[in-house]
């Protein structure tokens, strides 16, 4: 008796047709079996689902609503929000093209130098990998530096890049670098570049320090001869991920390009030149106010940004595999 | 006479720990060896290097470092420029008659505020050791729990994690202010400290480096014994260290920073950032103190940046598996 019990339990998740009795009493066991680890992940998911998963659950159904936040409860007004933002606000329209442009000139730029920066930091000497992963960093250490470039790029010959210019007889005249409406976006590119080595290239440098450096011993006794075949034999599918970890960060901070633009180009921006989805978001919900508008969309963008997580993480998958 | 007439038991326990002690101080002598061994081989045992081609690398990181660094030194040196200096024209890469005026304003206006400036510096570290102790802590027990246990509902939790990173935005915080609104947290600490311990970026960054480490290493800790609580840390951590350090700088440098502005109003609670924010928007011409605030609130970042990187010992990766 107890024997065959025993067999029925070692049998039971291997049976492709079970009663949804069965299945839950299945499920049941296992999820005893395992108490210590849902006794492990509790402390961290009840701050998780507290400050993370419920908020975002909030946010979703106001995105069909008309909420100012004063007004309670929303007023539901099914897809009208998602129809206003694509047939009749120019300015959201303009927005992903900014957008577009933010994601397109700094996420894949910003990817590939953070890893070959990594990669060319990994080479030397170990006391100049810190000083040089300290320098590439800072930027993002540096918090609310934007003031800098304010200086830097100033539209009166105040402005260091006016004064430099000015002197070396390649203008006469101050450039209006931030208000004018050719040479914004640059500007704002170069800035969002100047920053960009945050998350992912630290990820990435942490990523090159685990590699088992036995690995490298191997792969000069099977015949790599040189660094190029190194990295892309060894180096990068051992580094899998922590590439998705990046790209995942690259993703967010590429599509979200926001606070930059704002601090640097001033708000709203000339000819919304530098205006972004985000801050598009940013104006109607928290100047205007139009929480369930804001919402819905913070909500488009999502959706894209996991269209195209979606998409790199199976190119990614494949390649590691 | 009482010390001979020891129970059994009681010397059963002393023996034991001296043997401890022992077994500790040969541990680390090992530990050392160890270090200075592989110390002495030196990076240089992969293929094809050259020094030609390190000082190539180099060249090519001190031109883009310097880019890198430039808003950051031309913030350093506008902080140390005396009211004058500021509005010369051309403006100048270098302070000619460098003063610390900048930096000595700046406390005297924070210690003119209501409350003592000491007060909000001990509202910074205590904000900021806290969250970070407690996410670091929370936030490793529950990647290495989702990297490598198999559990009903495990796979759900990953996607749930993943597709949180992508959800940041304004809207959420909106509604994360109700939430904790709701709580009663508002001005209190728990409104600064709590949110920061939920970051899944960190989580995320664990789990897919604690998913390298093989599971056959895992497997053989089981075998010995060992719960799940052991093998996390004291096999699983020391054998992901460079992530381990990595999250501790994200979180160390996300709750220095974070500006609880909206979250706290009582003076008493707010933190550097937020006072140093309201000084800079007090008006007149405080470029300079603007610039040496800045310069003030990177040092700690910086110097936990510079621990935790030279604590990351390259060889600790995976030694001792070979499958």
């Amino acid at each position: 008796m107890a024997a065959e019990t025993q067999k029925k339990e070692i049998l039971l998740p291997n049976e492709r047709k079970m009663s949804f009795k069965e299945r839950w009493h299945y499920t049941w066991h296992e999820m005893k079996r395992n108490k210590v680890c849902y006794a492990m992940l509790f402390p961290f998911m009840i701050f998780f689902i507290v400050f993370t998963v419920i908020p975002v659950c909030m946010s979703l159904p106001i995105g069909f609503t008309d909420f100012d936040m004063a007004h309670f409860p929303p007023k539901f007004v099914g897809f009208q929000n998602f129809y206003t933002m694509f047939l009749e606000d120019d300015v959201f329209i303009g927005s992903i093209r900014t957008t577009l442009i933010f994601a397109i000139f700094t996420g894949p730029l910003s990817y590939a130098m953070s890893f070959m920066l990594a990669w060319l930091i990994n080479e030397l000497h170990p006391v100049l990998k810190t000083i040089f992963t300290l320098i590439f960093y800072a930027p993002s250490m540096a918090g609310n530096i934007y003031f800098v470039w304010q200086l830097i790029f100033s539209g009166d010959s105040y402005g260091y890049l006016n004064a430099l210019l000015n002197e070396l007889g390649i203008t006469t005249a101050a450039i209006q670098w931030l208000t004018d409406a050719n040479y914004v976006l640059i500007c704002v590119i170069i800035v969002q570049l100047w920053v960009s080595m945050g998350a992912g290239f630290l990820a990435m440098r942490a990523g090159f320090q685990g590699i088992d450096k036995s690995m490298y011993e191997a792969g000069a006794i099977e015949g790599i001869s040189n660094r190029w075949q190194e990295l892309i034999y060894i180096t990068i599918p051992s580094m899998g991920p922590q590439l998705m970890f990046a790209a995942v960060m690259q993703i967010v901070s590429s599509f979200t390009v926001d606070m930059v633009g704002r601090s640097l180009a001033g708000f709203p921006s000339t000819d919304y030149k530098a205006h972004t989805i985000m801050t598009h978001a940013f104006d109607y919900g928290w100047i205007r106010y139009e929480m369930g508008y804001s919402s819905a969309i913070c909500f488009v963008l999502f959706l894209a940004m996991l269209v195209c997580n979606n998409i790199i993480s199976k190119i990614l998958g494949k390649y590691m595999n | 006479m009482a010390k001979k007439e020891m129970k059994p038991s009681q010397i059963k326990a002393q023996m034991e720990a001296e043997n401890a002690a022992a077994l500790e101080a040969l541990r680390k002598r090992r530990e050392k060896e160890h270090r200075k061994m592989e110390r002495s081989k030196g990076s240089n045992k992969q293929v094809g290097k050259s020094w030609k081609d390190d000082i190539g690398i180099f060249i090519v990181l001190t031109l883009l470092g310097s880019f890198m660094l430039l808003p950051i030194y031309i913030a350093i040196v506008t902080s140390l420029k005396p009211v004058n200096e500021i509005f010369i024209m051309p403006p100048r890469l270098y302070a000619m008659d460098p003063t610390t005026d900048n930096f000595k304003d700046l406390f005297i206006v924070a210690n003119n505020s209501w409350v003592p400036f000491s007060r909000n510096v001990f509202n910074s570290i205590f904000v900021t050791v806290v969250a970070t102790v407690l996410h670091v802590v929370f936030a490793c027990m529950a990647a290495f729990i989702l990297a490598k246990c198999r559990f009903p509902g495990a796979k759900f939790i990953n996607k749930v994690v993943v597709v949180s990173l992508l959800f940041t935005s304004q809207v959420t915080y909106i509604m994360q202010y109700m939430v904790m609104a709701k709580l009663g947290m508002i001005n209190t600490y728990s409104a600064l400290i709590l949110p920061l311990i939920a970051s899944s970026m960190g989580l995320y960054l664990m789990i897919q480096s604690i998913g390298q480490i093989p599971d056959a290493m895992i497997e053989a800790a089981k075998v010995d014994g060992a719960g799940l609580m052991r093998i996390c840390w004291g096999i699983v951590m020391p054998n992901s260290k460079p992530a381990l350090m990595t999250i501790i700088i994200f979180q160390f440098q996300a709750a220095w920073n974070s500006n609880g502005g909206s979250l706290v109003y009582d003076e008493a609670l707010k933190t550097i950032p937020t006072v140093v924010q309201q000084i800079a928007a007090a008006g007149i011409a405080r470029q300079g103190a603007i610039a040496a605030s800045a310069v003030v609130l990177m040092i700690p970042p910086l110097a936990i940046f510079i621990a935790a990187q030279s604590n990351v010992m390259e060889t600790m990766a995976h030694a001792g598996m070979k499958d």
